[in-house]
């Protein structure tokens, strides 16, 4: 089912690589007090933002969440304007407006991340039927969270999608904690996936911690959507290593499972298939380079100018 | 020209515009066939399809959503919200996304939305189908607010509100529906963002705005008989606010009395009020008064529905003791 073109698992490593690098240097930043405001990182979600993206085309579209630097990455690449949004600076995504979770690069086929939870499903929906109204070929994926299917958003856009037909991939990163209420204290059902069905909605679980399987499910998704055959649902299984935002100590999960889910540690796996048919000199080059992109986006962040405060208040509409 | 009713002023207004440019799309209940519930938009679902006029499931805060993403993308959404009370269940996508987007991704995106909406009480629908909520949005950077009084401006402004490439909260107060006016039959745009004299005067000036506006030129002619020289203005827009046109006015008559059927505290006439004592308070030659809608919510009953909204003898009243300080 996966498409020809897709990356070299190497090319995904490295993406991987570069978003782990990403989050754990801003842990870093915030430990040192270099680091103002929020973040709400994706370590251990690597394969997931990067196996979803992969298995898009390059000119669909994605919505994303509160915890969007790795789909942010994965779809645009751009780790360093990421950075200075994050230290607030002018070359930031957003010109230092919307912080850690409120960027976009519309161009760049990124159409939000959001600070609402949920909020995401019915901008996906709505990109989705522009898409179909203007006859085009694109799909929208959109990334929410195991919290966001408890919102009524996913359940009208779900509805909605479902009875329009519109090219459109419900993408949720099941991780097991909406913040601190594990899964099975807010769905009375096993799977995320299992409304979907409520809504005629084909869907299919997948292991996000495997890359190449995320990207065999999207592309399958991708494949049924484009058709014209309405919207597909993936649940991507996955864990955060760390807490649900910077100041979460994880006091409401076990030692015990964290570690369990560390076994799965998606790049580690990543790294062992790679070994089997690529030198370790080559791997060891990839993650200094992803180092390395970081220190670069860190110094980028740093070096660049704050915004200008002239001219905020004329910039709320387009004149 | 054609002497039509308000309702196909709107109705005018959507039909043009639809055919005008293909990315302009009608989204609601009940729009296509039944024509919404105040049979605004009949007749167009036949005229322009289903996938333009299109119906939705009941699902407000999704239909708001759904209208900013395909904003992002091109189009040009005009959402019905059935009731304006129904707005408050769509609050979230509108004030969270439609208001913030342009601003919070670095100027990336044009939203070029419309939300119509009817407002207002007066038909005994009670207190979750009679609100005036434009106060709300008001205090929400990034919203256009546009809320015509008669025919005229109701084609011309919605056709302006559907060209803007910002989110534009489009107020129809259901009262206003069955007026009817004289309206150009082609293609004029009134700008958003410009109030109106309706009434010269030079004894009080009198703002309002929207079915309002009706009961201030009704109480006018009142004081007119009593000698009173009462300068009308519609606001037509609350955001952007033309103040210029306001000062002008009050700079002239140095008393004002402002009057909105949304309620008292924290409405409209609270922030124009302050605003212009902020701007002319060396003008003013008496306390500023507005007239507006009791702190409760808006009763069925007749009787208590009439005790509970103002009219024309409250904006009367106010004029009186406006005049009657030194």
């Amino acid at each position: 089912m996966a498409s020809t073109d897709q990356p070299d698992l190497l090319t995904l490593y490295r993406k991987m690589l570069l978003i782990r690098q990403f989050e754990q240097r801003l842990d870093a930043l915030f430990v040192q007090g270099k680091l103002h405001g929020t973040t709400h990182p994706c370590t251990g979600q690597e394969a997931s933002a990067v196996g979803a993206c992969a298995g898009l085309r390059a000119d669909d579209y994605i919505t994303s969440n509160h915890r969007g630097h790795g789909h942010f990455i994965a779809k645009t690449g751009n780790a360093a304007a990421l950075m200075a949004e994050l230290f607030g600076k002018a070359t930031g995504v957003s010109g230092g407006r919307g912080g850690s979770q409120h960027v976009a690069d519309i161009a760049g086929g990124f159409l939000g991340s959001n600070g609402i939870t949920g909020g995401g499903l019915p901008i996906a929906t709505g990109a989705a039927l522009a898409l179909k109204l203007q006859r085009r070929d694109q799909v929208v994926l959109c990334f929410f969270g195991d919290g966001a299917a408890n919102q009524g958003t996913f359940h009208e856009s779900a509805n909605m999608a479902a009875i329009w037909k519109l090219p459109l991939i419900f993408y949720c990163e099941n991780n097991m904690y909406a913040m601190s209420t594990p899964f099975a204290c807010a769905f009375p059902t096993p799977h995320v996936s299992d409304r979907a069905a409520a809504y005629a909605i084909p869907s299919r679980i997948v292991d996000g911690n495997d890359v190449q399987a995320v990207i065999e499910a999207v592309c399958e998704a991708a494949a049924y959507a484009r058709g014209g055959n309405g919207p597909f649902f993936v649940e991507a299984m996955t864990y955060r290593h760390g807490g649900h935002s910077k100041s979460d100590k994880c006091e409401y999960r076990t030692r015990e499972e964290e570690a369990q889910w560390m076994l799965k540690d998606p790049i580690v796996r990543l790294r062992k298939l790679l070994a089997q048919t690529i030198p370790e000199q080559e791997m060891t080059a990839a993650e200094n380079e992803a180092k390395q992109a970081i220190d670069d986006a860190v110094e980028f962040a740093l070096s660049s100018p704050d915004p200008s405060v002239d001219g905020l208040e004329d910039s709320i509409w387009t004149q | 020209m054609s002497e039509i009713f308000y309702s196909q002023a709107i109705c005018a207004a959507l039909r043009e515009e639809l055919a005008r440019d293909p990315s302009v799309y009608l989204l609601g209940e009940d729009i296509a066939g039944y024509g919404g519930a105040f049979r605004v938009t009949r007749g167009l679902a036949e005229e322009f399809g289903p996938e333009r006029v299109r119906n939705t499931p009941i699902s407000e805060n999704s239909i708001a959503g759904v209208a900013v993403g395909s904003a992002m993308l091109g189009m040009r959404p005009v959402v019905e919200i059935m009731f304006m009370d129904f707005i408050t269940l769509a609050i979230d996508q509108i004030f969270n996304h439609a208001a913030k987007f342009r601003f919070m991704f670095g100027k990336q995106v044009r939203l070029p939305l419309v939300i119509r909406t009817p407002s207002g009480g007066r038909r005994g629908y009670g207190p979750t189908h009679s609100q005036c909520l434009e106060s709300l949005f008001m205090s929400m950077p990034g919203i256009k607010i546009a809320a015509p009084a008669t025919p005229y401006d109701a084609k011309g402004m919605l056709k302006a509100a559907i060209r803007d490439d910002n989110p534009v909260l489009f107020v129809e107060n259901k009262s206003l529906y069955g007026m009817r006016g004289e309206v150009p039959d082609g293609d004029y745009t009134v700008p958003l963002g410009s109030a109106q004299v309706l009434r010269e005067g030079g004894d009080v000036t009198i703002i309002s705005y929207s079915q309002m506006v009706h009961e201030c030129l009704r109480a006018a002619e009142t004081l007119a008989a009593e000698g009173v020289s009462a300068e009308v203005i519609d606001l037509r827009t609350l955001n952007p606010l033309d103040m210029d046109t306001l000062c002008a006015s009050l700079e002239k008559t140095g008393r004002v009395v402002l009057a909105e059927e949304g309620h008292r505290t924290g409405g409209v006439c609270a922030e124009i009020g302050f605003r212009l004592f902020e701007k002319l308070y060396y003008y003013l030659e008496a306390p500023i008064k507005r007239v507006a809608a009791l702190d409760t919510p808006v009763p069925a009953s007749p009787v208590l529905e009439r005790y509970v909204l103002p009219d024309h003898t409250n904006v009367v009243k106010a004029v009186r003791e406006v005049l009657s300080e030194e």
